[in-house]
């Protein structure tokens, strides 16, 4: 049975961050049990996917953005969404098909967005169609001199899609400031990661893309957040795209119908035993960072968090018929006002700045130059080289060995030990 | 192959020079980048090398690395990335290097770029645009007119001109446009029709379809290459004293219903001429409409003139055989007249 390297949790954070943590695995576990229940009370109008047990990949990789730089969620993604702001009651609305929900009740479960305030791309259910389009946002903020980062999250699963691959070797030759994690949760719905992919350890796809990976517990919160927010530094100082495997399991069904009786019994029991939020607790005890009063003072402000929003949410209409009817098109101004945001002179970008004598011909192949007057090779436009080499290997949670190294290492027994884990004995 | 049949979108005469058909795409992409620097361009080399049919010849050198984008061969690249462009204000406009591989990112376009709007309020402002159609002997991979998947797809525009001035003015249009427009360009047409254009910045509406010659005898729809076809058609009819009445539909999505029904009321009787392969085309919906709304009105049945039911085929010989001309339009056309 695949199991993830465990790095053990280090303080390294300031106090609020672990607490931020903390918060919102919480909040992200208590939104989805509230949602169970109001499944099982038929409010809910179609499916309902969980994240039990993935909520420290949710939250640890989205809290390493700063409010400047987009997400796009996935659909066990709801942490994410807290984390970058999104209100519970939205959340809640989008399941329930409300008027008041973003969509308005013409999309469900995670698929909505918010251009202008949050950055959030909505999701589509066709997997790996983020990762371009991610790309695109990536590309769009270097452009614009934003400085962003952008992130998105996909499968097992959807990593075997053919977008997967034209979507992250484009990012990788555009140097774009993006980050993909890789949720292996070790099932698509009842496919086996081993059925579909025949590698040990998926990061290793990276190396294809000529990209950086990291792998990571992805039941510690800690290591997630640390290797989140070193990928993160890295992409935005402009080392390109990076991938991080999160190593995790699915403890629900794909959704809720699914029983999911197809799980050995004995990799549920170990995934169990690895509760993200109760391993994270038992940390913040020994640490002395949270207490049994704290702890409660957590738990009530969720609950009364919660009771609010879900009042709102189950007051809210249904959308009125006619509602299906408008919005296909985009009318002009009056609906958008499509503005880039320039945070950049756009004189380095127009003509005559941009319009110079090239440097290199190709005899019937046309000619050009970058627009910062540098010799371009053929392949990067404005993308300037970083200041070190970069290598193409996995790297642990803590920018330790290349994953090369490490495989090598923990070849017979199929596992991978990274920089400062303290391995327990496994089945 | 006749002229255009005038420059302006009524055959007015305009004060421009005379520029073919490719001429006129290059200078609207070149005029919409000159004058705004959200738009960009990305495709399958575009820059370097100026495009496979050099549309884009120059552009590289004007407007520099971060604006004339070459890409991997990756059609769902593309336009996921220039989607994501779209979302934070830029307006992309992407070359499928023959519109045939369109498909290959179609998923990303009807599923991701098309339904934006309308499920979470996200404008996508951009252009797909490539070389489509036959009678240049591509074969079944580099001929194909697949226009109707995406007239299917609500959430998208679909243009297809057949003059140089429309060519220009539509895809000025197609980038000011707050939506994702498909944009076909007939290679047929490229470099053997040329039109006036006028010298300063203009554009065509999106969803008008235009009367290219008055009749009133029958109604001939057409749009692209076979726009010209039917006008060839129609001056034969005349000599045999056949007045019909020749509509560009230039839009295909949206469709004018205006245009159409007010000729077809006037004449009558009503023939579509399309390239696209008969069945599924857009002059089934045409019927339709017409059915709907028109059906007092007619003299006659609606007839097609299309492409075979097939996938095009590569010997010259097979490809005549697969497409309409000029002489098969004035046959239908001349069986029509008799009703």
């Amino acid at each position: 049975m695949p199991v993830p390297p465990e790095q053990g949790m280090k303080k390294e954070l300031k106090r609020q961050q672990y607490l931020d943590l903390y918060y919102h695995m919480r909040l992200n576990r208590a939104v989805e049990d509230m949602m169970v229940k109001l499944f099982r009370q038929n409010k809910i109008v179609g499916g309902l996917y969980s994240s039990l047990g993935q909520e420290a990949i949710s939250v640890g990789t989205a809290y390493a953005l700063e409010k400047k730089d987009w997400l796009a969620p996935m659909i066990r993604n709801i942490g994410a969404l807290l984390v970058k702001g999104v209100r519970p009651r939205d959340i809640f609305m989008q399941h329930m098909a409300k008027y008041d929900s973003p969509t308005k009740g013409k999309d469900g479960t995670s698929h909505f967005g918010d251009l202008d305030d949050l950055h959030i791309v909505s999701p589509i259910s066709m997997l790996g169609d983020l990762i371009p389009v991610m790309t695109g946002v990536a590309m769009a903020g270097r452009y614009l001199g934003q400085k962003i980062v952008t992130m998105t999250w996909i499968g097992d699963g959807g990593s075997s899609t053919g977008v997967f691959h034209e979507g992250l070797n484009f990012a990788a030759t555009q140097k774009a400031p993006f980050v993909l994690i890789l949720e292996n949760n070790l099932w698509a719905y009842s496919t086996p990661v081993r059925k579909q992919v025949p590698l040990e350890n998926l990061a290793d796809r990276a190396k294809a893309y000529g990209i950086d990976s990291y792998i990571v517990d992805g039941n510690d919160a800690v290591a997630v957040y640390s290797v989140a927010k070193e990928a993160v530094d890295r992409a935005r100082a402009g080392e390109g795209p990076i991938l991080i495997e999160a190593k995790s399991f699915r403890r629900m069904g794909h959704a809720q119908h699914d029983p999911a009786e197809y799980v050995p019994k004995e990799m549920r029991a170990y995934w169990e035993a690895r509760d993200p939020i109760a391993l994270y607790e038992r940390f913040l005890s020994s640490e002395k960072l949270l207490d049994a009063k704290s702890k409660k003072e957590v738990e009530d402000k969720i609950d009364s968090l919660l009771a609010v929003e879900r009042e709102f949410a189950e007051n809210s209409p249904m959308p009125p018929p006619e509602l299906a009817e408008t919005g296909v098109y985009c009318t002009g101004d009056g609906c958008h006002k499509i503005r880039a945001k320039w945070e950049r002179p756009i004189a380095e970008v127009t003509p005559p700045r941009s319009s110079v004598k090239a440097v290199w011909t190709v005899p019937g192949f046309g000619s050009g130059k970058a627009s910062d007057g540098a010799n371009a090779p053929i392949h990067f436009g404005d993308t300037h080289a970083p200041q070190h080499r970069v290598g193409n290997d996995t790297k642990s949670a803590n920018g330790g060995k290349p994953a090369a190294k490490m495989a090598a290492k923990a070849a017979p027994k199929k596992t991978v030990k990274t920089a400062g884990a303290s391995r327990k004995a496994r089945r | 192959m006749p002229k255009a049949n005038g420059a302006g979108p009524n055959g007015s005469a305009s004060d421009g020079t005379q520029v073919t058909f490719l001429e006129a795409i290059k200078q609207a992409m070149f005029e919409e980048m000159e004058r705004d620097p959200a738009v960009i361009l990305m495709g399958e080399d575009v820059g370097v090398y100026g495009g496979a049919f050099k549309t884009s010849e120059g552009l590289l050198e004007r407007f520099g690395w971060e604006r004339v984008i070459d890409t991997p061969i990756s059609e769902s690249a593309i336009i996921g990335a220039a989607c994501g462009m779209s979302y934070c204000g830029l307006r992309p406009i992407c070359e499928m290097q023959f519109i045939d591989f369109i498909v290959c990112a179609f998923n990303q376009i009807t599923n991701f770029v098309a339904k934006g709007h309308y499920l979470w309020n996200a404008p996508a402002p951009m252009v797909i645009r490539g070389p489509s159609g036959g009678g240049v002997h591509g074969g079944p991979f580099h001929s194909a007119n697949p226009e109707m998947y995406f007239v299917h797809t609500p959430g998208l525009k679909v243009i297809y001109p057949s003059t140089p001035y429309d060519a220009k003015g539509l895809l000025k249009a197609a980038v000011r446009d707050n939506n994702p427009v498909l944009f076909f360009e007939h290679k047929f047409l490229y470099r053997r029709i040329k039109g006036e254009v006028p010298a300063g910045d203009y554009t065509v509406p999106i969803g008008k379809a235009v009367v290219r010659r008055e009749g009133k005898h029958l109604t001939i729809i057409s749009y692209a290459a076979m726009m010209h076809t039917s006008l060839e058609a129609a001056d034969a009819l005349a000599k045999e004293g056949i007045e019909a009445e020749v509509i560009d539909l230039r839009t295909l999505l949206p469709l004018d219903e205006e245009t159409i029904l007010n000729s077809v009321k006037k004449t009558n009787k009503c023939l579509v001429v399309h390239e696209d392969t008969r069945t599924g085309g857009i002059a089934g919906e045409i019927a339709a409409i017409l059915f709907e709304k028109a059906f007092h009105d007619l003299d006659g049945p609606l007839v097609r003139v299309a492409s075979l039911d097939t996938p095009v085929p590569y010997a010259p010989t097979l490809e005549e055989h697969f497409l309409p001309n000029a002489k098969k339009v004035f046959s239908a056309a001349k069986e029509l007249a008799r009703y």
